[in-house]
């Protein structure tokens, strides 16, 4: 191939540069190439672990499920221990592949500052630490030419999302890919459904309606050794410079379903919720209900739903009305308004989009393709729902890019877990939370 | 696990146990989980011989039924419905166990969603989603809970009760559109499960056996299940964490699924969107339609092989499903 053969052994960089200099010809060509993929002159794509938790190490496992050529060769977290379990897990749940593990001990890093030096070792990275974290790490990435995969969301302040998008920016020009895992845009039943929207079955979108209603998380109890940051890092999930609450930690697969379907982002959010029945010291500062009013801008209304309330029924779904009909999502059922079904998804068709995502990254990469920047969406995404928790914890209704351009940074100026979190308990051991009314627009 | 411990456990013939047995008479009786206002009915199983699995011309049959194999079952009482969340959730949700958990005893860990997906939860729907590690588990706890040995039933003991003295492909007969006055299947279920004992039991006072959600048994899973099976008590032991036989069918099923020799074998596929690694190992992340059902052998075991079971049968094969 002829690309293959100018670009030959050079590095991902100078091509990068290279191609900047050439006509655009060459950039509109479906195959680039493979240098701007691999870091040396071996085939193997390597892949950097940054976030060993459950979930880094499913995403890393799907990684190396692929049937790409791919090998792990470095990993990082803040804790030891979690990165450890990370790697055994790896291993063992790898089973007959798990040689594709090639993490020597030199490229296992501890601590806040590891994150660099994995990424430097690899050509694709998985950022899945918790979410605060990743506008530092994914800018990080990108600033050093690597693919990326990301879990959402994406940051849990505007600032953050001022970072992404910024990077989403570069990574475009570098022809980075970047895969958000938004898992239900690679997800066989929900790519039928959207297929069938766009062409017309349910009409135009009258309104939508999405919810994230659950039971309980877990929650890990506090050691006298645990310094405050540590504790706040273990417990993530109930901080918001760490989590973004979980409207935006998990609800944001709903909505972003809204706006995936309706091609674009909300203007406004107004809403309220509270913290009606999880209220102990140990769930920190989050809330455990969130009812939003998403408006777009030509008038249409998303009704957000999202709960942690363990003994209530519980339903993860979305609703897509039209003038024509209306979509089940979780049923992957279109109806017309009398009930007529006029399209049915065979869930035996269901695939493990978890796995897919990975499956079609990777081999866009193995083949020098550049496929994926869903990097902008991810963002779009997580700052709608971020939007959705000022407006619930103001009871203002917030405006877009308001949000977007009010610099709001929840992060702790010093990343270190002898330094003080951004958020910090009273005498008692409680955490201050939003009230709505009283708690000034939008900070948290 | 040697023969002599199985054998034992069933409830079986040797009889040199100096067990400390729950004496109960052999008759229906209310188990109150203490420390709760919460019950649930056993119903005596009188022990006996039976046809386990099903004659090759019988509607919709599996090659894994058969050859069909007469058997003998010992007495045991058999729950007169699935395990309920109301039951499940003392052992999985600490603040509704008022009572102290034993030392070392783990409960699991709450799901990455709530895996009822809306069909409900609280005031009598069954117990759904778990592992089969899960379901063990809470009879482990259940054991530690009440001092009686409870446990899941064999695939044969869940057929005998199942079909309480029928021959044919349902307790019932083989007239399937009968079958919406006993289950919840894919005819009337909604696509969903309902709360327990809504319909007619079958003879022996049994609710939900077939439909509703499919119950766990203790089998591993083996196509040459049923045409090894031994003549007294059979039970193909586990030798791995998957597969186990599943019987009575679930509420998305169509009938011939819900036949009481029809048999299921637990797969994979029903936790591949658990997103983390390790994967749970209370939870199958895609498998809404399994719940259990709880045995209590008549010949309870002593307490050091009750303890030998829980670690032969579940420590051994952590996160089963």
């Amino acid at each position: 191939m002829e690309n293959e053969q100018k670009f030959h052994g050079q590095g991902r960089r100078d091509f990068v540069k290279q191609t900047s200099m050439l006509a655009g010809g060459l950039l509109a060509l479906p195959i680039l190439s493979k240098a701007n993929y691999f870091s040396g002159s071996s085939d193997v794509i390597k892949i950097a672990l940054v976030g060993c938790g459950g979930r880094g190490t499913g995403a890393a496992t799907q990684a190396l499920s692929t049937k790409e050529n791919v090998q792990l060769v470095a990993m990082a977290d803040a804790f030891a221990d979690r990165l450890n379990d990370s790697y055994n897990n790896i291993k063992e749940a790898l089973g007959d592949k798990a040689s594709r593990v090639n993490v020597p001990e030199k490229n296992k890093f501890i601590g806040f500052e590891g994150y660099k030096q994995a990424i430097a070792l690899a050509d694709v990275v998985i950022l899945t630490t918790p979410p605060g974290f990743r506008p530092i790490h994914f800018e990080e990435a990108i600033r050093q030419g690597k693919h990326v995969f990301m879990e959402k969301p994406v940051a849990t302040d505007p600032a953050g999302i001022k970072r992404v998008l910024d990077a989403a920016a570069i990574a475009k020009q570098k022809k980075l890919n970047v895969v958000v895992g938004l898992q239900r845009r690679y997800q066989n039943s929900y790519r039928e459904l959207y297929k069938r929207a766009q062409n017309g079955i349910i009409g135009d979108i009258l309104s939508m309606q999405v919810w994230w209603n659950q039971g309980a998380l877990w929650v890990k109890p506090r050691k006298p050794e645990y310094s405050e940051m540590e504790y706040q890092m273990r417990n993530w999930y109930y901080f918001n410079w760490l989590c973004g609450d979980h409207i935006v930690e998990q609800h944001i697969h709903n909505i972003d379903v809204g706006n995936w379907f309706k091609n674009a982002t909300p203007q406004t959010a107004g809403g309220m919720g509270g913290r009606a029945v999880r209220t102990g010291k140990e769930y920190g500062e989050i809330f455990d209900h969130h009812y939003v009013e998403y408006r777009y801008a030509d008038g249409v209304v998303m009704n957000s739903q999202c709960r942690h309330w363990k003994d209530a029924p519980s339903k993860v779904d979305e609703e897509i009305v039209g003038t024509k009909g209306r979509i089940y999502c979780d049923k992957a059922q279109i109806v017309d308004h009398k009930g007529k079904v006029l399209y049915q998804f065979d869930k035996k068709k269901e695939n493990n989009p978890y796995q897919t995502e990975h499956d079609e990254l990777f081999a866009a990469i193995a083949k020098g393709e550049y496929k994926f920047a869903d990097a902008q969406r991810g963002a779009e995404a997580t700052l709608s729902a971020i939007i959705g928790r000022l407006a619930t914890y103001s009871g203002q209704v917030i405006n877009w890019d308001t949000a977007l351009n009010s610099g709001l940074n929840l992060q702790p100026k010093v990343y270190a877990f002898d330094a003080p979190p951004p958020v910090l308990p009273d005498a008692s051991g409680n955490y201050a939370y939003a009230k709505p009314g009283i708690t000034k627009y939008f900070v948290s | 696990m040697t023969r002599y411990y199985v054998t034992l456990l069933l409830g079986g013939m040797l009889s040199n146990s100096t067990a400390v047995q729950a004496q109960q008479t052999f008759t229906p009786y209310e188990q109150q989980i203490p420390g709760t206002t919460v019950s649930f009915k056993m119903m005596p199983i009188k022990g006996g011989s039976f046809t386990l699995g099903s004659p090759d011309n019988e509607k919709g049959r599996n090659k894994d039924e058969g050859p069909a194999k007469n058997v003998t079952i010992a007495d045991f009482w058999m729950g007169a419905t699935e395990v309920t969340f109301d039951e499940y959730d003392i052992y999985a949700d600490a603040e509704k166990d008022k009572t102290p958990i034993p030392d070392g005893m783990t409960r699991p860990s709450p799901p990455y969603i709530d895996l009822t997906l809306g069909m409900g939860k609280a005031g009598g729907f069954p117990a759904n989603s778990m592992s089969q590690y899960g379901a063990l588990m809470y009879c482990k706890w259940l054991y530690a809970k009440t001092g009686v040995f409870y446990r899941l039933p064999t695939a044969a003991e869940w057929e005998y009760a199942c079909r309480a003295g029928a021959k044919t492909a349902y307790p019932f007969g083989t007239d399937e559109s009968q079958l919406k006055k006993y289950a919840w299947f894919k005819e009337n279920s909604g696509e969903k499960y309902h709360k327990v004992a809504q319909l007619q039991p079958n003879a022996w006072g049994l609710y939900d056996m077939l439909g509703n959600v499919a119950e766990w048994t203790l089998d591993q899973y083996d196509e040459s299940g049923v045409a090894n099976a031994t003549a007294t008590d059979p039970w193909t032991m586990p030798v791995a964490k998957m597969s186990r036989v599943i019987k009575g069918g679930n509420y998305n099923d169509a009938a011939p699924a819900l036949r009481s020799a029809a048999r299921l074998k637990s797969d994979p596929v029903w936790n591949r969107r658990d997103p983390q690694i390790p994967k749970s190992s209370w939870w199958n992340a895609d498998a809404p339609f399994i719940g259990f059902r709880i045995v209590r052998p008549a010949k309870q075991p002593t307490p050091e092989e009750a303890e030998k079971f829980f670690e032969e049968i579940i420590d051994k094969y952590k996160g089963s499903r």
